[in-house]
């Protein structure tokens, strides 16, 4: 299909681009790999004035360990975020969730940040982005703001970025020792989105587990955690008594209806793969 | 037989069974190839069609001016304007004197049938122009029912799609008293299975350019059917035939889908003729999944009879097949294509079948890989699998007990066809070896023992086919408009080079290397000396195209033929040089020479002598070359046995195909490398259908299933490492021995693949699983099983 027409612009400083931003407009758009953009351009489901491309914006991209916290630049791609020594060793889930995106076509290109910026639910960086409590770093023409996780998907593609706002980076908080991680994603072919995503951390002491948090991928129009889950695992011994917390996995969710699946066969999987994701992060603590 | 072989053997040579890489593909993978979309011509126009939203609508009102206004934009056209001279798109398969064959204008004029139906068109100076007018045209629709369900669309007063009603035609089949196998038999499965729609998906999107002088005209199409194109577009645009050059340049795939004569071809050239300038068409993908012509979607209701130890007594066949809105070129045909291969490899003494079809308001259904021959070797080989759980017995050991056994060859099935030749035995017993049949089987016993999560279930196949979709004589008793002879010409240069001319039309089988194979090794000439041409009008005067797996068993055989000629020839001016006997002149690895002497010549020195011409045999026409067209006795029969284990998970209702095991016999043949490719790809296509293809529709007639993130296609990482091998049984009608291998895969893999799901859930009551099996489809089989066991 082919996009209607539009301005390309280039910048390549992050001022540049806010300005840029700025000028262009209510109808200008940010774009970053671009894969998840132009598509609805070529859809013709968008149709932006003019696209800035901070693809070139150097300080936007790269992984940095800043002591508490992992901090991950938006337009640093999947590819990178898989092999960073850094995300690897302090927030191996982003990592374990990042190598299930796509093809690795599709890694060279996405960036973490547009991931994030897109708030496409069936994604699977926003729910990692929920259950790790994530800080979002933006940047506007007037100044600089932080956005918790929690704040920052408000409904189905629609993130707290205003227009004219840039999401800089990601602030990852290191969880410290003990902690366990997995990513479990159903999916009908390997290149297809999550039909169901469950992220897991836990933290485990003398075999029962002390702390959960459990992040849904595709559940509802946005990513949430599963607060029943980590409200019942707190404690519990890592056996059957996981089955059953795990059971609690579609409470309060709002899965939705497409050709890949029906909301109750959702929820039944959320609870089977959060069941799996609790046991393989309890059985592989890290740290 | 042996005399086929001897034949064989007399190419000599080390070329034919040799796994020669291609010699195409350095340019079709790196793209340095005129793809029709890369070609560019002065002056050319761009076309892009506005279509339907609507699946069934009155045209009330058509505004295109909008359009004209835009920037760039040359032109504007609804169907109402082009009424007068864009005829109706052909049907070349009248399968019933009575046949409903409506009228199919190229553009919609007054009613839309499905959603994607074109309805006026845009002609600008580029793409984006082209594009961005379509949303100035003003269209306005008055809403008709949708018909969407062929059971629903067969009752009395339900909404019709044309005028005439939603029947097309009924034809059937019989053979055998089928009231008395069905009387009193100890065993009845009686089942109706559901061959979705599925939406064939060429690499390369259909794309084509038409020009004009005013007086010749040119269409390049990403089409697998140059010749027959040309001899339709001239019966329905009106441009002579002799004014009317088709090129199929390098073509992408087609999978059947390109064997078509489509709107798009026929606007085009429309719109050369009226503006005078080259125009350009090129679908997107989305486009195509609406318009590319579907395939399958067939309700097929099956009924076996058998005695209780499982020896078939007749099979009966009811079926309904959706044309969707219209009749395209071989739309009716496809269904009678399976009409003879339900029996598949086994005998019985009564056949019947019946087959309807309907009119829906959705995108018009054609040939896709292995057309009509997927449909029935899934209906039997699943009711195989049926059988055997119904008295209690191993299916493969069902299957023994009903297959033609190697001795009974050439037999004569209960459809009346002959299968000259055929060795079940021997590719089932290499295919259980590699399988590790028995040990599978015992690890499947103890997950069931286990009540373990992912259960194990094992699936065959044991399929035949009928290919090289040949006899003329055949064809036309079917009624089919075309012949199924294919042509060839071989032709040696001055300096010893050769061309091939072929009347087949490749679209990714490698004809240029098998081709080069199998004339390097009959003329005796390096297989770098061979260069083939095809797929254009004014170069290859005859032929039949490529489809239905018939390319190399009707037109290799051509090309045989015509190299046979091409030395038969020279041997006589090489005698006339050697002042020789044309007796006593024998020809061997590209050398005649005088039987008890030293003389000879090459073939490329004869070349050379009837270039110059200086010293022929009298009456010899210069120049060495020759020509043969072929029409075979009689299609060919490829068959093999596919086994596959797949791991199915009960909780997600995921399944995992663990192992893949295809032993085929495609007769002899000429490029291992060739066949293994067309193996993989046919599998692949195959197991697509069991688990992941379907195009839906929804309850409005809108096509869900527009882009590749919602029609599934799996990708290698999907698909497990597939073991093959071959068992080689040739085919005695024709001289290589060979029988064709391009939809064998595809016919083969998917009941392999549901019949393993199917034996994986057996122990929880199920019998089937509609296809596509998708892991909800599974989890709610399984789950509607355990309410009722409840
Ligand atoms: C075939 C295919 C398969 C895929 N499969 C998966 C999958 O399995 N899982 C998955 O999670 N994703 C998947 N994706 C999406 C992929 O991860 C995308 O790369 C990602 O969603 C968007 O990142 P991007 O850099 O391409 O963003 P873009 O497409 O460039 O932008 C997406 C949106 O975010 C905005 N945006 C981007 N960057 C910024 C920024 N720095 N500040 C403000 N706004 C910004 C854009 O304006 C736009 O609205 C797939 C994509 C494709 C094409």
């Amino acid at each position: 299909m082919i996009p209607a027409s539009f301005d390309y612009l280039r910048p390549s400083t992050l001022d540049e681009a806010l300005t840029m931003l700025a000028e262009a407009g209510e109808d200008a758009k940010v774009l970053a790999g671009g894969h998840s953009l132009l598509p609805l351009l070529r859809l013709r489901l968008a149709y932006p004035a003019a696209l800035v491309d901070v693809g070139r914006v150097a300080e936007l991209r790269g992984v940095a360990d800043r002591g508490d916290h992992v901090y991950i630049g938006a337009t640093t791609t999947h590819d990178e975020v898989v092999h960073s020594p850094i995300v690897k060793e302090h927030c191996p889930l982003v990592a374990l969730a990042t190598a299930t995106v796509a093809d690795p076509a599709v890694r060279h290109r996405g960036t973490f940040g547009g991931s994030l910026a897109h708030a496409d639910p069936a994604g699977d960086l926003p729910s990692v982005a929920v259950a790790l409590d994530m800080e979002f770093v933006v940047h506007s023409p007037t100044g600089r703001r932080t956005v918790p996780a929690s704040g920052f998907f408000l409904d189905y593609l629609e993130s707290a970025l205003e227009p004219g706002e840039i999401l800089a980076g990601v602030r990852v908080p290191k969880l410290g020792p003990g902690w366990g991680f997995h990513y479990e994603k159903f999916h009908r072919t390997a290149q297809a989105w999550a039909t169901v995503g469950v992220a897991v951390a836990v933290r485990r002491s003398n075999g029962t587990v002390e702390e959960a948090r459990v992040g849904l991928t595709n559940m509802g129009p946005i990513p949430v955690r599963a607060s029943g889950v980590e409200e019942a695992v707190r404690g519990a011994e890592a056996g059957e008594s996981l089955r059953e917390a795990a059971g609690r996995a579609d409470e309060g969710t709002d899965p939705p209806a497409d050709l890949h699946a029906q909301p109750d066969y959702r929820r039944h999987l959320a609870r089977v793969l959060t069941h799996r994701a609790l046991l393989s992060a309890a059985a592989h603590p890290t740290g | 037989m042996t005399e086929q072989i001897k034949e064989r053997e007399a190419l000599g040579g080390a070329e034919v069974g040799r796994a020669r890489r291609r010699k195409e593909d350095a340019r079709l993978i790196t793209g340095r190839t005129q793809w029709t979309d890369n070609i560019q011509l002065p002056g050319m126009l761009h076309v892009a069609f506005l279509r339907s939203p609507m699946a069934h609508a009155r045209i009330t009102r058509v505004d295109a001016s909008g359009a004209l206004a835009r920037p760039g934009v040359v032109a504007a056209f609804s169907g109402a304007d082009l009424a007068g001279e864009q005829g109706s798109l052909p049907c070349a398969w009248p399968v019933t004197e009575d046949i409903v064959i409506p009228d199919h204008p190229p553009m919609a004029v007054d009613e839309v049938r499905y959603v994607g139906e074109a309805v006026a068109c845009v002609v600008a100076i580029d793409r984006y122009a082209a594009a961005d007018a379509l949303e100035a045209v003003e269209i306005d629709y008055e809403p008709l029912d949708p018909v969407l369900d062929m059971t629903e669309a067969l009752k009395e007063g339900s909404p019709k799609v044309h005028e005439a009603g939603n029947k097309s035609f009924t034809w059937k089949f019989a053979e055998g008293d089928i009231d008395a196998a069905f009387r009193d038999a100890p065993v009845v499965i009686d089942r109706t299975y559901v061959q979705q729609r599925l939406i064939p998906s060429a690499m390369e999107p259909r794309a084509v350019v038409a020009q004009t002088d005013g007086d010749q005209f040119t269409l390049h199409s990403s089409t697998q059917i140059p010749h027959i194109l040309r001899v339709m577009l001239a019966l329905t645009t009106g441009i002579p035939e002799h004014k009317l050059r088709v090129i199929a340049p390098d073509v992408g795939g087609g999978f059947g889908s390109k064997l078509q004569v489509t709107a798009e071809e026929v606007l085009c050239l429309l719109l050369t003729r009226r503006m005078g300038k080259p125009v350009k068409w090129t679908e997107s993908r989305s486009e195509g999944n609406l318009t590319v012509h579907h395939g399958r979607d067939q309700l097929q209701h099956i009924r076996l009879a058998a005695e209780s130890d499982g020896r078939v007594r007749a099979v009966q066949v009811d079926l309904l097949a959706d044309m969707g809105a219209y009749l395209m070129l071989v739309t009716p045909g496809i269904p009678l294509l399976g009409a003879f291969m339900y029996s598949g490899i086994y005998k019985m003494d009564a056949y019947d079948f019946t087959c309807t079809g309907v009119f829906t308001t959705k995108m018009p259904t054609d040939a896709y890989r292995g057309a009509g021959r997927p449909e029935a070797t899934y209906a039997i080989e699943r009711v195989m699998d049926e059988l055997a759980a119904e008295i209690g017995v191993d299916p493969m050991e069902v299957r023994r007990r009903n297959w033609i056994e190697h001795s009974e060859f050439p037999y004569t099935t209960i459809c009346n066809l002959t299968y000259d030749s055929g060795n079940y035995e021997a590719a089932t017993e290499r295919a259980l070896a590699l399988f590790g049949y028995d040990k599978l089987r015992a690890e499947q016993a103890d997950r069931r023992e286990r009540r373990d999560p992912v259960q194990l279930g094992i699936g065959i196949s044991t399929y035949t086919e009928m290919c090289g979709l040949a006899p003329s004589r055949v064809l036309g008793s079917l009624s089919y408009g075309a012949g199924g002879w294919e042509h060839a010409d071989v032709r040696m240069l001055p300096t010893g080079k050769v061309e091939v001319v072929t009347g087949t039309s490749p679209h990714g089988q490698g004809h240029e290397t098998a081709w080069s194979q199998i004339v390097a090794d009959s003329l005796g000439v390096p297989y770098e000396d061979v260069a083939v041409l095809h797929g254009d009008t004014a170069t290859s005067h005859k032929g039949m195209d490529t489809y239905g797996s018939r390319s190399l068993a009707v037109g290799g055989i051509a090309v045989v033929r015509a190299c046979d000629k091409v030395k038969e020839k020279a041997r006589h001016v090489a005698a006339h040089l050697l002042e020789a006997s044309p007796d006593d002149v024998e020809f061997s690895e590209g050398r005649f020479q005088v039987r008890g002497t030293g003389a000879s010549r090459t073939i490329q020195e004869i070349a050379l002598a009837t270039f110059a011409a200086h010293d022929l045999p009298d009456g010899f026409e210069p120049r060495l070359d020759a020509s043969a067209t072929f029409d075979p006795d009689s299609f060919s029969f490829p068959h093999g046995t596919h086994l596959c284990a797949v791991e199915v998970d009960t909780e997600t209702g995921a399944t995992a195909i663990r192992s893949y095991v295809a032993v085929d016999d495609v007769g002899a043949v000429v490029n291992p490398l060739i066949v293994e490719g067309q193996v993989h790809g046919g599998i692949a296509q195959g197991i697509a259908q069991a688990l992941f293809e379907e195009a839906v529709y929804d309850v409005d007639g809108n096509l869900l299933t527009t882009t590749m993130a919602d029609y599934l296609l799996p990708s290698a990482a999907d698909l497990p490492s597939f073991v093959t091998d071959r068992t080689e049984t040739p085919a005695t009608t024709n001289p290589l021995g060979v029988k064709g291998v391009g939809e064998a895969g595809t016919i083969a893999s998917t009941p392999a693949v549901v019949n393993a799901i199917v034996d994986a859930l057996r122990p929880y009551g199920v019998h089937d699983v509609r296809m596509p099996c998708t892991p909800e489809r599974v989890w709610r089989t399984l789950r509607s099983r355990e309410e009722e066991s409840a």
